[in-house]
């Protein structure tokens, strides 16, 4: 009898461990593993490529315009939905997850609609000399859009569950809107905002589908990295392919090592 | 510095929280609201510190009207229920806060702070988090804190209510002693009686949203305005309809001017005091007391008794407000 809920304890762990297993760790296990079968020397060759070098610069400037905007906007947004009340609330609460819901294609081919040449805005925007459309600022505007609930929906519980009352003391002791916002606020959810910030940075990095749409994929201009493996193991050259996909992996597995290390001696507190 | 709150109303949605209170609070003074939950208290509370707007009246401290001030800009000390202490901050932070906002210079804030810890008996617990210190400790810290500004005056939201009885009861003697130190004109909100005839020099009876009655707790328990004053303050029974406290009751084997006859159905024995039960007519009442007394006069159950009314005769009107 007293073997039981430890047998099927067991039984739980060796399926969730052989799921991750297959899903997981195989897979990438496999990547790393075909990335480095002729050593390191190739792998750097590849990464050298000029053509990978620009694809990784224009995927720097894409995550952190991407992590900058996401940053003020979920913050902002978490702030008005959870110490606000307002006509529209829920409506702009469930608007907030759309781009979960959506296929990251759909949302690159709205915003051809909305931001092409063609289009009405797209189109003033021209006329001003901003091309958005087959450019940087159409492949961050769709990086944010895809990674909208990402800051907000993290950030959001901790100031429900913080509560206003530290808020409210702090106005009570002289501090305005925007210095109670810097000392009060801003320090607790600091790690839900931190939180947020590196699943948006995991996102932008990792981004494939509307920046290909919005991008145009052009070479040494718009290329992001996902783009180069994507054009670069169609055309066989997998060496690149693969070399360009463990930096890519690599990048967000230090990420998340950093924050999980910085995070559990605060958490004590 | 005195508090003046003329015509005050605000409703939330339907409900009125405050239905044009006005209530002046004398310079120094420590004053308990005193009600149910839900009767407006704390909303009143609230509206002196500027963390709600009322629908319409007037709030002035030190004579100056405060009405539309932003609560930054009031200079009041307010204390919270649940202590609001500044988690990421250690208490030194937290009581140093409102300085650091002011740009007090770094040794006055030093300064300033050591002499609060003191006061508060927290010396020794500076470099703390909050979180590592016991509930009685945390609004401790959460009143240097509010008095580390100089405010103008004190407010206080239930202050003791999330602390067990014990350390309700000390923290209780210890603000009574800290404001006959600090003097600063001092109001708290509570829905325990014993809590405000206990610490308060003045009481203002709020219920839904109007005021009962305003004084000092002997006049209140004494005199009260109403049967609802009168029920709140302290223990009542009835006697030919009228309310009465138990212990204003007297009981006598032999009738005498102004007794009714009644018949005793139970003692309890708490102590030092005796309940005891009993019927006039078909009326159940109670009559509170000493064991002496019950003693002496032999009660038992079944005993015929006489009661009378101490004073119940000529209540004079007391003022209400």
């Amino acid at each position: 009898m007293r073997d039981g809920p430890r047998r099927s304890r067991l039984g739980l762990r060796v399926v969730a461990l052989a799921y991750l297993a297959m899903l997981l760790v195989l897979p990438v296990g496999l990547v790393f593993w075909r990335t480095f079968e002729h050593g390191v020397g190739p792998v750097l060759d590849a990464l050298g490529d000029p053509s990978v070098l620009h694809a990784f610069k224009v995927t720097g400037i894409v995550a952190f315009w991407t992590v900058l905007l996401n940053t003020v906007f979920g913050v902002g947004v978490a702030v008005l939905l959870v110490r606000h009340r307002f006509p529209g609330r829920r409506a702009l609460s469930a608007f907030i997850d759309l781009p979960l819901a959506v296929s990251p294609v759909v949302v690159g081919l709205a915003l051809i609609l909305a931001y092409g040449k063609f289009a009405p805005i797209g189109g003033w925007l021209e006329a001003r000399g901003i091309q958005m459309i087959f450019a940087l600022p159409g492949m961050v505007l769709a990086t944010v859009f895809v990674s909208l609930p990402l800051v907000v929906r993290e950030v959001a519980p901790v100031l429900e569950e913080i509560g206003i009352e530290q808020e409210q003391a702090a106005w009570t002791l002289g501090a305005g809107k925007v210095q109670t916002f810097k000392r009060i606020t801003l320090p607790s959810i600091r790690w839900a905002l931190a939180y947020g910030v590196v699943l948006t940075l995991a996102r932008a990095l990792g981004e494939y589908g509307a920046v290909a749409v919005v991008s145009g994929r052009l070479v040494d201009k718009t290329q992001t990295v996902t783009l180069v493996v994507e054009e670069r193991f169609q055309n066989f050259d997998q060496t690149t392919a693969y070399a360009a996909s463990v930096a890519l992996a690599a990048v967000a597995v230090v990420i998340l090592v950093v924050i999980n290390l910085l995070r559990p001696d605060e958490r004590n507190r | 510095m005195s508090i003046r709150a003329t015509g005050v109303t605000k409703r939330f949605g339907d409900f009125v929280a405050l239905d044009d209170v006005s209530v002046e609070i004398p310079t120094g003074s420590l004053t308990a609201l005193l009600g149910p939950s839900g009767g407006g208290k704390s909303t009143l509370l609230r509206i002196i510190a500027g963390l709600e707007q009322p629908d319409s009246g007037r709030i002035e401290i030190a004579g100056e009207d405060h009405t539309t001030l932003p609560p930054q800009r009031r200079n009041v000390g307010f204390v919270f229920q649940h202590y609001a202490a500044f988690k990421h901050l250690s208490v030194r932070r937290n009581v140093a806060f409102g300085l650091e906002i002011r740009k007090r210079p770094k040794d006055e804030v030093k300064r300033r702070v050591d002499e609060l810890l003191r006061l508060v008996h927290l010396e020794q617990f500076g470099d703390r988090l909050p979180s590592q210190l016991s509930g009685g400790q945390r609004q401790r810290m959460a009143l240097a804190r509010a008095l580390a500004v100089e405010p103008k005056v004190m407010l206080l939201d239930e202050p003791f209510g999330a602390l067990d009885a014990k350390v309700r009861k000390e923290l209780r003697d210890w603000l009574r002693r800290l404001h006959d130190e600090v003097h600063v004109t001092t109001v708290f909100v509570t829905h325990d009686q014993e809590e405000a005839m206990d610490v308060a020099d003045e009481i203002v009876v709020i219920n839904n949203g109007v005021v009962e009655q305003v004084g000092p707790p002997d006049e209140l328990y004494d005199r009260p305005a109403n049967d609802f004053v009168m029920s709140f303050l302290g223990p009542v029974t009835r006697l030919g309809g009228k309310l009465v406290r138990p212990h204003d009751l007297e009981v006598f084997s032999e009738p005498d001017t102004g007794t009714v006859p009644a018949t005793v159905v139970r003692l309890v024995r708490l102590g030092f005091e005796v309940k005891v039960d009993v019927v006039v007519g078909d009326e159940e009442l109670w009559v509170q007391l000493t064991r002496g007394e019950a003693d002496r006069l032999a009660l038992g159950p079944g005993s015929p008794i006489h009661l009378r009314a101490l004073g119940a005769v000529s209540r004079p009107p007391a003022r209400a407000h």
